[in-house]
């Protein structure tokens, strides 16, 4: 089964490079973009069909690895 | 004193780091490679010197961080022993969860790469025995993710137990400003663990060793580490 795994800075942390994103909407005058925060996306291939299971193991996987839970949360969804 | 440099693909200044460890101990460190699973015994000192581990893919130093020795480096840490992290070395311990907090990319996005003074807040430590209290030293920099952050319950602690070990400041020991190459928080350039035998630093003082570099501030540093009581297990 596949599963997509999101990884976003926590509220308030500065994101220097979603700052510098932003400014570069503005000047190709894109409108409407009050801010822009970059965060990062893995999609995985699990070798089993157990949704429960895929849950416990990616959470493991986010915890021990794909986030650092100092400065970032995760969203796991299973496709 | 027994040093062991630990080797990740993508380091690149496990080199300086040993000149430094040799030139003020007399003895040649042992390179140790990151699939090994034990440090080399007697190790009194592990240095995880600076670089691009695995080309600081995912977040800087954060596969290094979870590495086989890396085990064997948290066992150390925990009998007491020694352990030195600079620049992608820092960013490493604290993805290991040796060290609190992360360092996040500098503030104004750029890479930085200049001379830079640091203020040496305690001298009572195994790692800065050979400088004085509040001294103004000159060492450089070279990284692109060195701004250190923390939750502030983390960076209170941090202040409250005394440790951070050494400040962005300018030549005259001024704080923040420009002197603040990152943006980290308080200045912060070094941290402690808990029990201070583990220290994390972004300056490469292992580059101020040698007059031809323009300074010697550097040496303090693995002189102090000489001069430390012996913690081997």
């Amino acid at each position: 089964m596949k599963a997509r795994v999101t990884v976003t800075l926590k509220t308030g942390v500065l994101d220097p490079q979603g700052k510098a994103i932003e400014g570069a909407l503005r000047s190709l005058a894109i409108e409407g973009v009050d801010s822009v925060r970059q965060g990062k996306m893995f999609d995985l291939e699990l070798s089993f069909e157990d949704p429960a299971r895929a849950q416990a193991v990616l959470k493991d996987a986010c915890e021990k690895l794909l986030a650092n839970t100092v400065v970032e949360n995760y969203r796991i969804e299973i496709l | 004193m027994r040093a062991a440099v630990l080797l990740f693909p993508g380091l690149n200044r496990e080199g300086d780091a040993m000149r430094a460890l040799e030139q003020a101990s007399g003895v040649k460190p042992t390179l140790v490679w990151h699939a090994e699973h034990d440090l080399p015994s007697g190790t009194d000192l592990v240095v995880v010197p600076g670089g691009f581990s695995y080309g600081d893919y995912l977040r800087c130093g954060a596969i290094a961080g979870r590495a086989n020795i890396m085990h064997a480096v948290r066992a150390h840490a925990e009998r007491g022993g020694l352990v030195l992290g600079i620049c992608n070395g820092f960013q490493i311990l604290c993805e290991s969860g040796l060290l609190p907090g992360v360092l996040m990319r500098n503030k104004d996005l750029r890479f930085v790469c200049r001379m830079q003074h640091l203020r040496v807040e305690r001298n009572d430590t195994p790692f800065t025995n050979r400088y004085s209290r509040q001294q103004i030293i000159k060492v450089c920099v070279a990284h692109g993710e060195g701004n250190y952050v923390a939750d502030p319950e983390t960076i209170a602690r941090l202040e409250g137990e005394g440790r951070v070990a050494f400040r962005y400041s300018d030549a005259n020991g001024e704080l923040g400003g420009e002197a603040n190459c990152n943006g980290s928080i308080n200045d912060i350039a070094g941290v402690y663990s808990e029990r201070m035998n583990v220290l994390g630093m972004m300056p490469h003082s292992e580059n101020l060793i040698d007059p031809m570099m323009g300074g010697i501030d550097g040496r303090g540093l693995f002189e102090s580490l000489v001069h430390a009581p012996a913690r081997a297990a």
